[in-house]
Formats: structure tokens, C-alpha cells, sequence
């Protein structure tokens, strides 16, 4: 008995000890090799603290209408890409129930401008870059001027080549290097030669009259010139070739397999590049001409990555329309204000309870206060993702986040109530102290447990529930509760009791009921 | 010794004269919806000298010059206006904040929230329907918890009844405090209620699980005994239970903020009137049951059963 209970007491050392390393500003999970990356412990403040931007997109469609989860997938993906565009530090992006989207943008001062982003329509392209190597991501200019026609309103198939401001050509790499080829399901082996391939464009500055309609304020850099929309664009697939590699294999409108099939032929051995939002994706070079509308794009394609095209050709404008259901503005200010005003409440508020606690339990007061304590330090921890190795992911704070953080501390004290009460019966009752202990724990045992999972079973629903509730704050509070339950029943529990017991054996009770509130 | 069971009539009466009127009020003037559940915009302008004191009418008629009619205006301590108008856009908005400035000088959006009315009848009722999910849940908990005793199932029923008669009152207050203080129903409102439900069935188990104990104990007593010796067993934890959980509400309220303030006061109300439905609504509530009472119920003058 004596031994379990030291082995207990080290453990919550132990733990205690983690809690604090975790909670004290600025640590992480220290560098191990290079299969756990470092990881800073920082605790997420929702936006009603830090101020910010939610909005809610709704797919805008009629009621009653089936919503295909796939479409809705992609349309969160391509919302993340232009979210991401905004270079706002930490957004969200999460899908909420069947047909919602929901946006958390910290720190945006112009919520119509970012609205207006998260609505536009994607915008996909097939842009001629030469010779030239584009890697993924990289954001370009285009000559585009009327993005509703297949040629972009350019007139398509024009060999103008991009100005390329930058002299250094980025070698294709193996990873993202793909290439265009006529399907060819026969033969397999009609990759044009590269000797159609004559006009080799020398790079000039690229001075259409179109172009000096852009915004002067964009950066310099090279303008590169639209074949075509992917307005021009039916369908695309993946699939696999013989050989078992994964490719994309698309087919175009009639519209567009005559640009397609014009420009191809003058530009094999060139890269057309496939840009969504003006930021390329991928850059296929041209190995064949393709005339008959139907190609394949070859690369180092993962199933995955392959797929991930093929939803971003077919679907580069958004694959379901999306509206405003709703959005928050919170000034940076007033949550600030309110951070720190319901920090000074939660310390005046446990000042209370420690207090109370003290003056009426006295001795098994003060182990309930240490036990309280060690509760906050652990809860906190957890918030800032001290569990994320085991699937608990680190709480965003919110306001009632911290409402309910407060009122859990209330009711992990009522554990500790609850057994001391009933050791005071017992020890009224005349049995020596380890026994009244005893008893009270066991016998206190099946009230905290069947009234903590009735509040558990509560959380559980509300959290599977909090999903529809257009806002995140049902979820989060009920996240904060059930991790509250969890950790009060540890530190309630086995922290009271196994401190308790070191003070049993020292203590003479028959001289010293004053210590225990009798 | 205390005699609670005794007097269950009074307590149930006592009961219904905070319900009713809450449901009076609710049936008059229904609840006070923010723009979370009916749609719109609510908009918080602060300002950043105020060379004069706001006035609401004043505000009111600048914003109908400026377009935008049937608004309603408050103000929030010296220097916060808080508007509520149907959906704005962003430039509604600067062109209401320019209205403004003109006689209260420079100004700055504090918040602005904007909801379309389909999410909020979807809010409503997901909401009801979580709160059934809920009480079915812990029903049928409850009815496994206590599967030893006769009649274990109404255990459970006692403490969704004495849950319902909690998230009644908080509802009843919200109505009134509506129509008197002009509060609303947003939808942090919902979280307090929903945790108050939670709150209120955890401290019924807590008499119910002393009832159990006892029942097992004290074979010769009769029921109505049992059940009050229980409440009084547990008559101490549940006061101080109660009273930890006010010290940090009631912190909360007085030094929370005012973003919070009607959040905890909703949460206090509804966690006072949780330990008081456990003691005198959810174990007496059995003493009935087991009674049969309702057969006499018309030949006494008490009121019914809350």
C-alpha cells in the first residue's frame, strides 16, 4: 500500500513536472533526429480574442439539393489555396456539416477584400512559358483579359513568348517535372521528336497593349502569355499507363482542341504550364502534338497527386457555388481587453474556491487546493497540446472556452467535496482516520463516477452537435468541459488521495480534529 | 432534522411561481433572438472622443437619413454604440461609421457580425434536437446506473424532469430579462443553457446515488424516509458545490468583461435553480411516483406537479 502510494506520488511528480515544462512560454518538443520535427507549445487563441475575420460560405445552392461531399472536399481546398494567398498567419479553413465552409482569418482589417477573394471564381490557365521551368507555386502574371472566353479574349495560339525577366532557367526536377503527350491507347509510343520544334522563341519583352492595362503597382516580372482557359477543358481523369504509372489523362471541347491543336504542333518540346489563381501547379512540357483533343499528362504522379490535378483542371472554378451565410469582425482591441479581464476574473474566481475550501475542510483543504492547482497546471498544459501524441489535439481558447475552463474548476472541486463530506460522516461516526479516508473515497466512488459521465455523455453530444451550429464555440466549450471532467477526476481522485495518505500515519487524529474541520 | 419530502407540494408551488410567469412572458413576447438566429447585422462602433453623449434616437435617425431604417440602437458605456440593422455589406457599413462621425467625431468598428437567416432556423433546431439527443443519453444512463433498484427507469425520468424544469427557467428568465433589460438570445446563450442541462443532471445524480445507497442500507424504512434522509445526507455538498461553482461565476460576472457578463449571469441562474431542482423537484418528484399522488391530485389544493 505504502509503496503503490510513493509510486502514485512519483508519477504525478512526473507529470506535474511536464505540465509546467509545457506550460511555461516558449518550449517545445526538443529535436529528435529527424523523425519528430521540433514543436513549439503555443496556446491558439480563437479569434473573439485576437481579433480577426469569420466567415461562413455556404454552398448556394436550393434547399433540398444533394450536395456532393467530394465537390464540397475540393471547394474547402481551393478556398485553403486563396486563403493562403492572403498570407494571413495561421487561418482556418474547416469544413462544417454538408454544405458549409467556415473561415477563421486573425488580424484581417479589410474583411471585403477577403471576402470578395474567398468568393471569386478559380481562375485555370494554360500558360506558355517557353522554355522555361515553372515550379509549383510559383505565382505569375498572365496576359488573361477576359477569363469567360476559351482563348482569354488573345487570341489564342499567338507564339508570343513570355518576357522572361529572370535570365536563370530552373532546371526541371524529378518530382515535378510531367510532360504533355497525345493519348494514344494503341500504340503507346507517339511522343512527337523535338523537331517541329524549330521556332524556338528568343526571349523578347513581351509589349502587348493589352498587358499595360495591368495594375502598375504589381512587381515587376515576366508576363506570360494565356493558349487557353480551362474553360476549353471537358473533363480529366487519372488513370494508369501499362507500365503501371499514374497519369492524368484529360480531353478538350471542340473549341479548344483546334487552339490546343495549333499550339501543340508549334510548341513541342516547350512547357505549357497549368496555373489556378495565377500560381502553377504543374509544368508539363509539350512531347507531342496534340490534335485530337485528348491528352495525358505524365509525371511523377502519386495517386494522390494525380487526383489532386485532375479535381484542380476539372474543377478550377469552384465545383460549388458558395455564398456568405455569415461573418464576424472582432476589433484586435476588444478581445485583448476581454483576454485579460476573465484571466483576473479565473484567478479571483480560484482564489474563491481555494479559500472556501481551506477555512471549511482545513487539512484535506489544503491537499484539495494543491490537487485544484496541479488540475490548472494540467488542463493548461493539455490546451497547449501537450497530448498531440496521443490524438488530442492542442484547444483553440475562446471566450467560453475559458467560461467553461472557470466553471470546471468549480466542478472538479465537487469531487473533492464529495469524498470529504463523506469522510466527515465517517469520522463522526467514530472510525479511526485511514478508515474514514478509506471510506470516503469508496463511498463517494459511484457518485462522481455516474454524475461525471452523465456530463461527459453531455459533451460527447453537444460536441457531435456542434457541428451544425454555424459557429465553433458549441464545440470548443464542450471539448474544454470533457477534458476538464477527464483531468479532474485524475487530480480529485488519486492526487487528493495520494497525498492524504502521507500524512495518515503522521498524524495523531484524537488530538487533532481541528485539522479536519470536526 | 429536516423534512423536505413533506413539504414537496410547496417546493414544486415555489417552483411554478418562477416558471409560469417565464412562460407568460414567453408566450407575450416571445424570446429576444440575436441576429444570430434571425439574421442581420450587428454592428459595435466605438468612438474615439465623444464631444458629446451619444444618443440612441439621434443615431437612430442618421442611420434611416443614411438608408438604413428600422434599426435598433443602444449604447454601451460612454463611448460604444450598438447597432442592429438588417444585412450590411461593407460599404453600408463605412457609409453608417462616416454618418456617425459627423456629430460624435472619429470612429471604429469593434465588432461587426453578419448572419443570413438560414443558418439561424438551422441553429435553433439542431440546438433542440441536441438538447433531446442529450436527455435521451443520459435516460437511458441513468436507467443502467440505477438498474438494481425497483423501478430504476424513474430515476432517469426524475432527472430529466428536474433538467427540463432548469433549462424552463433559464429560458422564462431570458423572456423577461428580454423585455425588461433588453437582453438577447445569441448564441452563447445556447452554451449556458446546454450546460446548465449538464449541470443540472450531475448534481440529481448525486441525491439519487445516496438514495441508492440507502435504499440498500435501510431495507425496513419506507420510501418517502429514505428519499428525504438522502437529500439531507447530501445537503451539505450540495450547498457547498453550489456555492465554489457561484464564487467562480460570480468572478466571472463582476470581472469578466461585458462580453461575457449576460453568459455567466444566464449560467448562474441556471446552476442555482439546478441544485435547488435536484433537492426539492428530482427526489421528492419519486416520493410522488412511488405515491401514486396524482390520483388524489385533483381533491388537493396544491398545485400540480412542476
Amino acid at each position: 500500500m505504502q509503496q503503490r502510494n510513493t509510486a502514485w506520488l512519483i508519477l504525478i511528480l512526473i507529470l506535474v513536472l511536464g505540465a509546467v515544462y509545457v506550460v511555461i512560454p516558449g518550449t517545445g518538443i526538443p529535436q529528435i533526429g529527424t523523425i519528430i520535427p521540433e514543436t513549439k507549445y503555443t496556446i491558439r487563441q480563437g479569434l473573439d480574442l485576437q481579433g480577426g475575420l469569420q466567415v461562413l460560405l455556404e454552398a448556394d445552392v436550393p434547399p433540398g439539393t444533394e450536395l456532393d461531399s467530394r465537390a464540397m472536399d475540393t471547394a474547402k481546398t481551393i478556398v485553403e489555396q486563396r486563403v493562403n494567398g492572403l498570407g494571413v498567419t495561421e487561418p482556418l479553413v474547416q469544413r462544417q456539416g454538408a454544405s458549409r465552409i467556415v473561415v477563421e482569418l486573425p488580424g484581417v482589417t479589410d474583411p471585403q477584400a477577403a471576402i470578395d477573394l474567398l468568393k471569386q471564381t478559380g481562375l485555370l490557365e494554360f500558360v506558355y512559358a517557353g522554355t522555361q521551368f515553372l515550379p509549383a507555386d510559383t505565382v505569375v502574371k498572365t496576359d488573361c483579359v477576359d477569363p469567360s472566353r476559351v482563348d482569354c479574349g488573345t487570341g489564342g495560339g499567338t507564339t508570343t513568348p513570355p518576357a522572361t525577366a529572370t535570365p536563370t532557367v530552373l532546371a526541371p526536377t524529378a518530382t515535378t517535372a510531367a510532360t504533355l503527350s497525345a493519348t494514344a491507347t494503341t500504340s503507346g509510343t507517339v511522343a512527337a521528336t523535338g523537331t517541329e520544334a524549330a521556332t524556338t522563341p528568343a526571349p523578347t519583352a513581351a509589349a502587348s497593349a493589352t498587358l499595360s492595362a495591368s495594375p502598375t503597382t504589381e512587381p515587376a516580372g515576366p508576363v506570360y502569355h494565356t493558349v487557353m482557359t480551362g474553360v476549353a477543358l471537358r473533363t480529366a481523369v487519372v488513370g494508369t499507363e501499362q507500365t503501371g504509372q499514374v497519369v492524368v489523362n484529360f480531353e478538350l471541347t471542340d473549341a479548344g482542341s483546334r487552339i490546343f491543336s495549333d499550339f501543340t504542333s508549334q510548341h513541342v518540346g516547350e512547357i505549357l504550364a497549368i496555373v489556378l489563381d495565377k500560381k502553377v501547379i504543374s509544368s508539363p512540357r509539350i512531347d507531342s502534338a496534340i490534335t485530337q483533343g485528348q491528352g495525358t499528362i505524365t509525371g511523377d504522379f502519386t495517386i494522390e497527386s494525380a487526383n489532386q490535378l485532375a479535381v484542380q483542371l476539372r474543377y478550377g472554378a469552384l465545383p460549388v457555388p458558395l455564398k456568405v451565410g455569415q461573418s464576424r469582425e472582432i476589433g484586435p482591441t476588444l478581445g485583448q481587453d476581454s483576454l485579460r479581464k476573465s484571466a483576473i476574473a479565473g484567478i479571483i474566481g480560484v482564489t474563491a474556491v481555494i479559500l472556501f475550501m481551506l477555512l471549511y475542510y482545513r487539512l484535506p483543504g489544503i491537499v484539495a487546493s494543491v490537487a485544484l492547482l496541479i488540475y490548472a497546471v494540467l488542463t493548461f498544459a493539455i490546451f497547449k497540446g501537450a497530448l498531440q501524441f496521443i490524438g488530442i489535439p492542442p484547444v483553440t481558447l475562446t471566450l467560453p472556452g475559458i467560461a467553461g475552463f472557470v466553471l470546471s474548476v468549480g466542478v472538479a472541486v465537487d469531487a473533492n467535496i464529495l469524498i470529504f463530506e463523506r469522510m466527515k460522516e465517517e469520522l463522526r461516526a467514530g472510525r479511526n482516520l485511514r478508515t474514514a479516508v478509506d471510506a470516503g473515497f469508496s463511498r463517494a466512488w459511484p457518485s462522481i463516477r455516474d454524475s461525471n459521465i452523465s456530463t461527459l455523455i453531455t459533451c460527447l453530444i453537444l460536441y457531435l452537435f456542434g457541428n451544425a451550429y454555424g459557429a465553433s464555440i458549441v464545440k470548443g466549450f464542450a471539448l474544454t468541459l470533457a477534458l476538464g471532467v477527464g483531468v479532474s477526476l485524475f487530480t480529485a481522485i488519486l492526487v487528493t488521495r495520494s497525498i492524504l495518505h502521507l500524512f495518515l500515519d503522521r498524524i495523531d487524529f484524537s488530538a487533532r480534529h481541528a485539522w479536519f474541520g470536526i | 432534522m429536516f423534512d423536505i419530502v413533506r413539504r414537496r407540494y410547496w417546493y414544486f408551488g415555489l417552483s411554478l411561481l418562477i416558471i409560469v410567469p417565464g412562460l407568460i412572458a414567453l408566450a407575450l413576447w416571445g424570446l429576444p433572438l440575436a441576429i444570430d438566429y434571425t439574421g442581420g447585422t450587428l454592428l459595435e462602433v466605438q468612438f474615439k472622443e465623444t464631444p458629446r453623449a451619444l444618443e440612441p434616437e439621434q443615431i437612430r435617425q442618421l442611420m434611416a437619413e443614411a438608408g438604413f431604417p428600422d434599426s435598433t440602437v443602444q449604447t454601451s458605456g460612454t463611448d460604444i454604440a450598438v447597432i442592429r440593422s438588417k444585412e450590411l455589406n461593407e460599404a453600408d457599413k463605412q457609409k453608417i461609421i462616416t454618418a456617425l462621425e459627423a456629430p460624435y467625431g472619429p470612429a471604429s468598428v469593434l465588432t461587426a457580425e453578419t448572419v443570413g437567416p438560414s443558418v439561424g432556423a438551422e441553429v435553433a433546431q439542431s440546438a433542440a434536437l441536441a438538447v433531446g439527443a442529450a436527455a435521451l443519453g443520459i435516460l437511458i444512463y441513468i436507467w443502467l446506473a440505477f438498474r438494481r433498484l425497483q423501478h430504476a427507469f424513474r430515476y432517469g425520468v426524475c432527472a430529466i424532469i428536474a433538467m427540463l424544469h432548469d433549462v424552463l427557467v433559464v429560458i422564462g428568465t431570458a423572456a423577461i430579462f428580454g423585455k425588461v433589460f433588453g437582453w438577447e438570445v445569441d448564441a452563447l446563450f445556447l452554451t449556458a443553457l446546454l450546460t446548465v442541462a449538464g449541470f443540472s443532471v450531475h448534481d440529481t445524480i448525486v441525491v439519487f446515488d445516496r438514495i441508492r445507497e440507502n435504499l440498500t442500507i435501510h431495507r425496513r424504512l419506507d420510501y418517502e424516509t429514505v428519499v428525504n434522509h438522502s437529500i439531507v445526507q447530501t445537503l451539505d455538498r450540495s450547498i457547498n458545490t453550489q456555492l465554489t461553482v457561484m464564487f467562480t461565476l460570480l468572478a466571472l460576472t463582476l470581472f469578466g468583461g461585458d462580453t461575457l457578463r449576460h453568459f455567466t449571469l444566464t449560467l448562474l441562474i441556471g446552476v442555482f435553480s439546478g441544485t435547488y431542482s435536484s433537492i426539492f423537484n428530482a427526489a421528492p418528484l419519486l416520493v410522488v411516483w412511488e405515491n401514486r399522488e396524482w390520483v388524489n391530485l385533483f381533491r388537493r389544493r396544491n398545485p400540480a406537479t412542476a
